[in-house]
């Protein structure tokens, strides 16, 4: 009897225990809260589909093969109004990220100058950049936008009386006009060349250092990269009988034709997006610098650094571990706020995708939901990269 | 570690309450707005007003004064409805919105007729959850052009810029008309039409294209109109009239017939002033025109003397026309030899036979 009550509480206690254990429950709710969320958007996806079949609006991709038959202004990469919409799809995504990528160039190079100058001793330097900062960072973006497209670029000249710099480079309400590089053949050898320039301008570096660090001596690796990278391609160029025309851009009945066209809301965009940006990058490079403790300016200065090398070598390593993640916040930012082109026209992926072709086509649900899949890819893209920068310059604690 | 899991588990489980919950009460939300798409007359009624769907403020469609009062001939399409329920033309909430919206705002429900200068199309009448009811403006798209721009034909405008309005039918029509014509465009597009017209004021575009009577109605309201004008040539059909909700046939018969009386009003003569004498008449199509003889407003749910209430307080279709476009107006486009004459005056509108 005491042997079978025993083995009834051990049984029990072995049922219980199992019940009990932190591992399986916490198992156990988990699976219960997966299975809860996956039904409750299946439940959304299906709930959607059948009531806008019930309306008689037809769901689904179908509607990417069928011809969009309109025009778009601006256009990175080739498009006629008979492609269809996947065609625009994939302009709007090129507009979008060719108005990023310059962006995001433009105000970093903007924001680590305007964040050096304010902590410049200079006083008229410091002041100026003090109120750049403080001004443009406390105006809506979409107000600095239709400035700049409103009060700069549609009221400069109508194209018959361009502003031009020696009849090459024109500016008008229709846009910015250079002349543009045609590449005749015998133009890769010069390509060549450049990636060679660069890909030893790399190797220089990395050797010169290498070599610093075993022995001390310094190798001005930089300028003679610099000067590589410009003069050899250049020395190709000359010697295979320079095989680049220039389109000129000239003015044809209505319009200039030819060269490269910077359409104004493009440079409207631009500039805004950059200025805007450009603010918020200033203040994370000047807290960065300032998280850097004083002692290391004043140990660098005391053996002599130059006080370039010091800002280059010491205190810009250590304020990038602090700039990093906030700028990769800025630069999702800077990516997000370009679909505020709408309010311009400028052909971005909400404005001729999310606008335009949710119009013509009216089918809304599948169309918003691709402009958020793009969306979300490209931030968690440029998330995933910059995470993996920051690993690689983080302090590595021994 | 012990204390991790204990929140962890607290969590979860709060979770497990809180997600069939939402998911209940979006299951609860959903049949009712299934089941309303048969019930619009119903509804409209129990409100007490119409949601009716007009776009940005243009004169003589759809125009606001400073006072805040709406008119234009699409407005009145609404007043005659709201008239035909209520018996009193402003019994309506004008809903202004974006065109990126318009549609979906009027599929879901929150709009009950969208009368905003919409071209008839396939597309939209058959993929959209929309029904076309019937025209109440026949037009054509064209180009405007500044005088002093010499231009005197479409044909001419090879390599010019031009404003036009995103999201329209008027965009794909000028792509086409380029293309069939061997001809190269640059799009300026905006969803707002003021920019456009600002953008073209300002020389930012060669010309402005538009339904020919949206350019005659944006022209009236330029500092200096006589200086621009709209080239001879139309490319495009562009019929214009209110749509309703896909599925909900009552209510776009409603629609459709309360249009369709107004043209009739005016075939037969019946007007605003003397549709109290026309009671009296012994001609039988304004019997049963006006409901003194006929069931065709019970049949729809309406009063039988719906046509008397909408001739009453807005009028037939030639007073509807003469006010808000007519030759006396800024817009002033001309009615005679257009195709907005009725059919017995060699122009296209007909009303089909009220019986």
């Amino acid at each position: 009897m005491a042997i079978s009550e025993s083995t009834a509480i051990r049984s029990q206690s072995r049922l219980s225990s199992f019940l009990n254990n932190e591992t399986v429950r916490s198992v156990f709710y988990q699976i219960v809260t997966l299975v809860c969320v996956v039904g409750l958007f299946w439940y959304l996806v299906t709930n959607t589909i059948e009531n806008m079949s019930v309306r008689g609006m037809s769901a689904g991709l179908d509607f990417l093969n069928v011809s969009a038959g309109f025009g778009i202004s601006f256009t990175l990469i080739p498009y006629r109004e008979g492609d269809s919409y996947f065609r625009v799809f994939q302009v709007g995504i090129a507009n979008t990220l060719l108005v990023a990528v310059i962006g995001i160039v433009f105000a970093t190079a903007i924001g680590l100058f305007m964040g050096l100058a304010r902590m410049s001793s200079n006083w008229l330097i410091r002041t100026i950049a003090r109120w750049y900062v403080e001004v443009l960072r406390n105006t809506p973006l979409l107000l600095q936008i239709i400035a700049w497209y409103f009060g700069v670029f549609t009221l400069l000249p109508r194209p018959r009386d361009s502003l031009d710099w020696g009849g090459l480079f024109f500016l008008n309400n229709r846009g910015a006009y250079f002349p543009a590089p045609v590449p005749e053949a015998g133009f890769g050898v010069t390509l060549a060349a450049l990636a060679i320039a660069i890909g030893g301008a790399i190797g220089l570096r990395y050797w010169a250092r290498k070599r610093q660090e075993a022995t001390g001596k310094h190798f001005p690796a930089i300028s003679v990269g610099l000067a590589t990278i410009v003069l050899l391609p250049l020395l190709v160029f000359m010697l295979s009988g320079r095989p680049l025309t220039w389109d000129m851009p000239g003015l044809q009945g209505f319009n200039f034709t030819g060269g490269l066209n910077v359409p104004p809301a493009l440079g409207a965009l631009v500039i805004a997006l950059s200025i805007y940006t450009s603010c918020f990058i200033a203040e994370i490079v000047r807290s960065g610098i300032q998280s850097v403790s004083g002692g290391q300016t004043e140990a660098a200065r005391a053996l002599g650094v130059k006080p370039s090398w010091t800002m280059r070598l010491i205190i810009l390593p250590q304020a990038l571990r602090v700039i990093i993640p906030p700028l990769i916040s800025q630069y999702l930012n800077l990516t997000k706020n370009s679909s505020l082109a709408i309010a311009i026209g400028f052909p971005d992926l909400v404005s001729v995708w999310m606008n335009t072709s949710l119009n013509q086509s009216g089918r809304a649900i599948p169309i918003v939901a691709m402009t958020m899949a793009f969306y979300c890819i490209v931030s968690l893209t440029v998330s995933f990269a910059m995470n993996q920068y920051n690993k690689r310059i983080l302090l590595k604690e021994r | 570690m012990l204390s991790k899991s204990h929140n962890n588990q607290r969590g979860s489980s709060m979770l497990k309450i809180i997600v069939p919950v939402i998911a209940t009460v979006a299951a609860v939300a959903s049949y009712s707005s299934a089941a309303i798409a048969q019930q619009t007359l119903a509804q409209v009624k129990e409100r007490g007003s119409l949601n009716c769907q007009v776009g940005l403020p243009t004169p003589g469609f759809y125009g606001l004064d400073a006072d805040g009062t709406w008119s234009g001939m699409d407005v009145d399409v609404c007043r005659a409805i709201s008239a035909a329920i209520f018996d009193d033309p402003d019994q309506v909430q004008y809903q202004s919105v974006t065109s990126a919206v318009r549609f979906t705002s009027l599929a879901n429900g929150e709009s009950d007729v969208l009368s905003r200068t919409t071209t008839w199309t396939a597309v939209r009448d058959t993929q959209l959850g929309l029904d076309f009811t019937t025209v109440n403006f026949y037009d054509g798209q064209g180009f405007l052009v500044p005088n002093d721009s010499g231009i005197t034909s479409a044909r001419e405008l090879d390599g010019a810029t031009i404003c036009v309005l995103t999201g329209t039918t008027t965009e794909l029509n000028l792509a086409d008309y380029f293309r069939s014509n061997g001809m190269e465009f640059t799009p300026v597009t905006n969803e707002n039409v003021n920019v456009l017209v600002e953008t073209y004021l300002g020389g930012g575009c060669d010309a402005y294209t538009n339904d020919k009577s949206g350019l005659a109605a944006r022209r009236s309201a330029f500092p200096s109109p006589d200086e621009h004008t709209i080239l001879p040539e139309t490319i495009s059909k562009e019929p214009l009239g209110p749509v309703v909700r896909h599925g909900d046939n009552n209510w776009g018969d409603v629609v459709r017939w309360v249009l369709f009386g107004q043209i009739e009003a005016e075939e037969l003569g019946v007007t605003s002033e003397n549709v109290e004498e026309m009671l009296e008449s012994d001609n039988p199509s304004i019997k049963r025109l006006l409901g003194v003889e006929g069931n065709i407003g019970e049949g729809m749910g309406l009063d039988a003397d719906f046509m008397v209430r909408v001739l009453k307080h807005v009028g037939n279709y030639g007073e509807v026309y003469e006010r808000n476009v007519g030759a006396n107006t800024p817009i002033g486009i001309p009615r005679d030899g257009s195709l907005n004459a009725q059919w017995t005056d060699g122009g296209i509108l007909y009303a089909m036979p009220f019986r």
